[in-house]
């Protein structure tokens, strides 16, 4: 049958294989972090970034150029809050700071956790689509019947490619009151 | 030369080996650890999932049979879509290949085992339980998986039925027994090739084994972190795939093809190599292009790293990124055009003779191609938009995966059937098996081309009336083609029980060292290793 010298050949060729198998596996746990790295760099999956800092001595709006910037608000995953925008768009200057007003009503009898999801199209515009402020970047506690008014500031960056014209944001609105757990409704 | 090299062996086998015999009774197979035995297995296994998966095919077939709903409700219709997918590629194809792999590998390079036998029986017995948990799904409260083969989240994960869990658990052992599998067969190719054979004098089947398990051991780890990944989605309130909570549920996609299209590969490779042994027998000529068979392999396997979102065009992607993968794609057909190039080439001028196994043969080369050719239609972004999830797009890949991969396991089990066995199969009944099986298929689904591309969706278990006529005769197809695979079980149940019996070298124009066995070929084999002849070779 097999020969000593041929049984620790094996051994070897067996030990660099499972070395394949567990750097691969490691790969694909490596791959979350690569994605969203790759998405923040690229933009491609329409995520917009977080809080910007806007310094109005340094940015003036440029005049020249008018962008429209459509607002698109729905619930997804059976969440039956009403959410929606003041406007469905506005035109706004690249370098100008501008303030929409989102809404979202609570129609049940429940105390419910809320949280929206930005996506912007066309990716191109991503990277240069800064938000001063925006409810997205924290949960919505709402008691039963309680309105609330979200206001979201926003400057579409002057470095924008000429060629986008318009940019449509969409707003997903998500029921997250099951996985923030009991405390934080009876504690809100 | 070969015939005096082999009698010795007979006298070796018998001094040796003569208490080292089968087992008998069930234990011989619950224990076994013989390449040959674990082979057996691993086909009678994948044969008996192939006709659980062919039952959920015709349930679907009859339920499309005509337009309405009729015999089974939506729900159950998309459970059997969902696990006839399952079950024909982990259960059917995959360990059929890798049973091919058990009984020739080691025949073929001369070796008196597979590198690992212990392993080896582990990663057999893992299928039956594998199996097991993921049809008893399908009897759990709330049913099977139902979210397709290709369980994209949140589908499989918010949406999924309570048993998802258990898919996800089967997925798992699948895994684990094909990365076992793989590395057996490479340690086996890589250390226990008989001497003088040469990587470049390996019979081809080898080369693209050996390419595919390293294509397997690339890929299933990933497979295990998507579902693990479920599994923390599902159980432990993480978000991967949540958008709620950051995730992606793209990113789910994006990993499931970077496993999903090398696993495409990986059951198309090793036809490849069975195609390249069974065409060059019966043309009675060695095989054209050796070398740029074994490098048009390696690079359709490069490949298929780099091609994955085209599975995902309407996804969401820039151009960039849509041309990147249109093009890497297209640039696919360029080495499996050097392959079906290569096999035609063979086949020119060669005395050919038309058993079923070349029948089969040749059918591959005609059906694959045209399956192919439907695969560079859909490589086009701006038309896929129109062809993306329509029958189309089923039509495509049953078209690779039925009359390819499927057509050259059948291929195989008639060419090696008389060293498997000792014994002939029927001609005849082989040649009818052949002529059922190639209408069959091609009425089942050559139709769906057109439903497709007329727009009629994949997983649907209704349809508007457009699409009726074209449904029905496919259907009718599927019944021809799945009641001609029992007659195949027929065909060689009649061979082992009555066929006559085979000469060693069975076919006159096979060659490789499997050919200067007897016939049937003993149960250990090549103890010593035989003297590697350049009439046995390919190149």
């Amino acid at each position: 049958m097999t020969t000593n010298a041929q049984s620790s050949e094996i051994k070897r060729t067996v030990r660099k294989l499972c070395l394949i198998v567990l750097a691969m596996a490691a790969f694909a746990w490596a791959l979350v972090p690569l994605y969203d790295l790759f998405c923040e760099i690229t933009g491609l999956n329409g995520k917009t970034g977080g809080p910007y800092t806007y310094d109005p001595a340094t940015t003036s709006p440029d005049t020249s150029r008018l962008v429209k910037v459509n607002f698109i608000t729905n619930t997804n995953q059976g969440m039956v809050w009403d959410f929606w925008s003041e406007k469905g768009g506005v035109r706004v200057h690249p370098g100008e700071l501008k303030e929409v007003n989102f809404y979202v009503r609570n129609t049940t009898d429940r105390v419910m956790v809320g949280q929206a999801i930005p996506s912007l199209v066309p990716v191109s515009a991503t990277q240069y689509f800064h938000k001063t402020e925006c409810f997205c970047f924290n949960q919505q506690i709402l008691q039963p019947g309680e309105e609330m008014v979200m206001p979201m500031r926003f400057i579409v960056g002057r470095e924008l490619p000429t060629n986008v014209q318009s940019i449509n944001l969409s707003y997903a609105l998500f029921d997250i009151t099951e996985a923030m757990g009991d405390a934080v409704v009876t504690g809100g | 030369m070969s015939e005096v090299i082999h009698a010795g062996q007979q006298d070796d086998h018998h001094d040796d080996h003569h208490d080292h015999g089968p087992d008998k009774g069930l234990a011989r197979w619950l224990f076994t650890t013989n390449h040959k035995d674990i082979g057996t297995l691993y086909l009678w296994f994948s044969f008996a999932m192939f006709l659980v998966g062919g039952v959920m095919a015709l349930v679907i077939r009859t339920e499309l049979f005509q337009p309405g709903l009729q015999f089974v409700n939506p729900e159950f219709f998309n459970q059997m879509t969902t696990n006839h997918g399952l079950i024909m590629v982990f259960g059917a194809i995959m360990p059929a290949f890798v049973g091919l792999a058990n009984w020739l590998v080691p025949m073929q390079v001369g070796a008196p085992d597979m590198a690992l036998p212990r392993m080896n029986n582990l990663s057999f017995w893992i299928l039956p339980f594998a199996f097991g948990i993921m049809i008893s799904t399908l009897f759990m409260e709330g049913g099977g998986p139902n979210f397709g083969w290709t369980f994209y989240a949140p589908l499989s994960t918010t949406y999924a039925p309570d048993s998802v869990t258990f898919f996800i658990f089967a997925v798992h052992l699948m895994g684990a027994s094909s990365i076992m599998g793989s590395i057996n067969i490479i340690a086996t190719i890589l250390n226990m090739r008989a001497p003088g054979m040469t990587l470049m004098k390996m019979p081809l089947f080898i080369w693209t084994w050996l390419i595919t398990a390293y294509l397997l051991i690339a890929v299933m780890p990933v497979l295990a972190g998507a579902v693990t990944m479920m599994l923390f989605d599902i159980h432990f309130g993480t978000s991967f795939f949540n958008a709620a909570g950051g995730g992606d549920p793209v990113m789910f996609q994006h990993i499931f093809w970077f496993f999903g299209h090398p696993e495409v590969y990986i059951m198309i490779l090793p036809a490849f190599g069975v195609i390249s042994h069974i065409i060059p027998a019966f043309a009675r000529k060695t095989l054209f292009g050796y070398d740029s068979m074994v490098y048009a392999v390696a690079s359709i396997a490069f490949l298929s790293f780099i091609v994955w979102a085209h599975h995902m065009f309407t996804v969401g992607m820039p151009l960039a990124g849509q041309l990147f993968f249109m093009y890497t794609t297209m640039l696919i057909a360029i080495p499996t055009g050097v392959k079906v190039f290569n096999w035609t080439a063979t086949m020119w001028r060669g005395s050919m003779t038309f058993e079923t196994p070349m029948l089969f043969a040749i059918a591959f080369v005609v059906l694959f191609t045209i399956g192919g050719f439907s695969g560079l239609m859909l490589a086009i972004t701006p038309v896929d938009y129109q062809y993306h999830d329509t029958y189309f797009v089923v039509a495509h890949f049953h078209y690779v995966l039925v009359p390819g991969a499927l057509f050259s396991i059948i291929a195989a089990v008639y060419f090696w059937f008389p060293k498997w066995t000792g014994k002939m199969y029927n001609e005849t009944l082989g040649k009818l098996h052949f002529w059922l099986s190639f209408i069959g298929v091609n009425i089942t689904f050559f139709p769906q081309h057109f439903s497709g591309l007329a727009g009629m969706p994949r997983r649907i278990p209704d349809y508007p009336l457009q699409f009726a006529d074209f449904n029905m005769v496919s259907s009718v197809g599927a019944f021809i083609f799945g009641f001609s695979q029992l007659f195949f079980l027929y065909v060689i149940i009649h061979g082992i029980r009555s066929g006559t019996p085979a000469k060693a070298r069975a076919w006159e124009g096979a060659k490789g060292l499997e050919w200067t066995l007897p016939s049937p070929a003993p149960y250990h084999s090549f103890t010593h290793p035989p003297k590697v002849t350049d009439e046995e070779v390919h190149a």
